[in-house]
């Protein structure tokens, strides 16, 4: 028991000390990208079939699920981090949370250049017609403030409360991302239903937390619900 | 009534064909297999212009004009919407590898002075074989250009006799979930029924389907017996037909039940009328790269088009 708890410890504080585990994370969380791409030259060049009949669909449907779970990456740091006391996982909140981001411009890119070829009259009419695509856009738009505020500078300059009140739109952008989803398949909404029920949890751990920070104050009351908890 | 069940074995007496329709079919695989094959190359920017396309050995009687656009087989027997089999569109080609279309059975019933059970061969027996080149439009907005094998469904109509009464044409999909995995989930209510105006059905260009690339119909695709409404959209068409029934009220159509203010019942190609969530302006054609404006009745307007003078396509989508 004793030698199975050094074991965990000595783990723990190399990877905490890890300056390889930065690089490793970061070519993880490009393989989707690289696999991608790998697939599409190969269907390209070779004349292989590995993005099916319609691969812009699919390039399209590939990069959204990525967005999303780098999205339940970024928010399971938080309560992973309470749960372990690792206080070190914070370092890479903010990776996954740009990865989420990155994968999501890919996403749009794809739509805007292959799906709608450039047609900005097109993408006018599918953003004021289409409500998902309209939510969709709007959930990449909340994500702008968070990455250009995401450096240790911008805490410091803008301290730690404010911060973190801003940071909280991602549970915004976490909802509508969720209904863009849903709202754009036709019939089986198994898979999106999934995504669903891990990002609950996920906001579920937040607003249970906020509850009992709420009943702590004894006749904090509606006071409390200024404040609300850490993103 | 007759209740028809599968039976437990793997081989029922009925499945023991007769010689003379085994060599019947013998012939239809045999021509099939001498005239396969390689056919015209796809332009494809795609990269795909060097699968082998099967060819026909029947008649074209319709489209031959389409015969440069064809949408590769590969294509065709492996990006489908047959939820029966699953809702990905690669599952129903995975999953109807082990489908036994045989023996099958086709109940004609309702207002009809001929009804009957067919036995697909003698279903398909008075009928001379055509193939016919026609654009299948889906409603998530991509399309194919297909070369379906079968007879008109007019031919059909005018052997059963509708009596003065039947208005509308109803056709039901085989209904078990044994043969059937994707039934087991209720993505959509079984059995899928689809249906069309009478008049709609007699145009010359509704067509049962039995094969394609002049091959029988692969299991994916709707074994042994669809049928095809080109300028509608491809969820219309209903697959692995085992029921049609003559009646005279509008039928109550699967896509229809399911979301009634996305899918109608008349479901006519229409560029200018958008499903709610997305465009129909456009279409991706299967392996084409750039998106290209999609056609009023999915091009048939000249011989469609009168069938719904007077109507509001905007309500009646």
């Amino acid at each position: 028991m004793g030698s199975n708890r050094d074991w965990q410890r000595s783990v723990v504080s190399r990877l905490k000390s890890s300056r390889q585990l930065p690089r490793v994370l970061f070519v993880l969380a490009l393989a989707p990208l690289m696999w991608g791409a790998g697939l599409l030259a190969s269907d390209l060049v070779q004349g292989t079939r590995y993005l099916g009949s319609n691969p812009i669909k699919e390039l399209e449907h590939f990069t959204g699920k990525w967005t999303l779970r780098f999205l339940i990456l970024s928010l399971t740091v938080t309560p992973l981090m309470a749960l372990t006391h690792q206080g070190w996982l914070i370092r890479y909140r903010r990776t996954w949370g740009l990865f989420a981001f990155f994968y999501a411009c890919v996403h749009l890119t794809i739509y805007f250049v292959l799906d709608v070829e450039l047609n900005w009259a097109d993408f006018g009419a599918d953003i004021l017609k289409r409500k998902y695509i309209a939510i969709g856009m709007t959930a990449l738009s909340l994500m702008i403030p968070l990455v250009l505020t995401s450096t240790k500078a911008s805490i410091r300059r803008m301290g730690n409360i404010r911060w973190t009140a801003l940071h909280r739109l991602v549970f915004a952008t976490v909802i509508l991302a969720n209904i863009h989803y849903w709202m754009s398949v036709k019939r089986d909404i198994r898979e999106p239903l999934l995504f669903a029920l891990i990002f609950g949890v996920l906001l579920g751990y937040r607003l249970r937390a906020w509850w009992r920070e709420r009943a702590k104050r004894p006749g904090a009351g509606s006071a409390a619900l200024a404040k609300a908890p850490t993103a | 009534m007759i209740i028809r069940r599968t039976p437990p074995h793997p081989i029922a007496s009925s499945e023991i064909t007769p010689e003379s329709v085994y060599l019947n079919r013998r012939q239809f695989l045999e021509e099939a297999g001498l005239l396969s094959v390689v056919a015209l190359a796809m332009p494809s920017d795609l990269g795909r212009s060097r699968v082998a396309q099967p060819q026909s050995a029947y008649p074209t009687t319709m489209g031959s004009d389409l015969r440069s656009e064809l949408t590769p087989w590969d294509d065709v027997t492996t990006y489908n919407n047959f939820y029966e089999f699953g809702t990905d569109k690669s599952d129903p080609a995975a999953n109807a590898r082990t489908f036994r279309p045989r023996p099958w059975s086709v109940r004609v019933e309702g207002l009809v002075k001929k009804p009957a059970d067919y036995d697909l061969e003698d279903f398909i027996k008075p009928y001379k074989l055509e193939e016919r080149i026609y654009r299948h439009r889906c409603v998530e907005a991509w399309s194919m250009v297909v070369p379906w094998l079968g007879f008109p469904m007019a031919d059909l109509i005018a052997r059963v006799e509708p009596s003065p009464s039947a208005k509308y044409v109803e056709f039901i999909t085989l209904n078990d979930a044994k043969r059937m995995p994707g039934q087991r989930i209720p993505v959509l209510q079984w059995p899928y029924v689809e249906g069309l105006r009478l008049d709609e059905a007699r145009n010359p260009l509704a067509f049962f389907a039995v094969g394609v690339y002049g091959k029988m119909l692969p299991n994916q695709n709707g074994a042994p017996l669809r049928h095809v409404v080109p300028w509608k959209y491809g969820f219309k068409g209903c697959k692995s037909i085992v029921k049609i029934r003559f009646t005279d009220r509008e039928p109550r159509t699967a896509w229809n039940l399911a979301a009634p203010d996305e899918y109608g019942f008349y479901a006519n190609v229409n560029p200018n009328v958008d499903h709610p969530r997305w465009s129909q302006a456009k279409e991706r054609r299967i392996g084409e790269f750039r998106r290209r404006a999609t056609l009023m009745f999915n091009g048939y307007a000249d011989q469609v088009a009168s069938l719904y003078s007077g109507m509001d396509l905007r309500k009646s989508y």
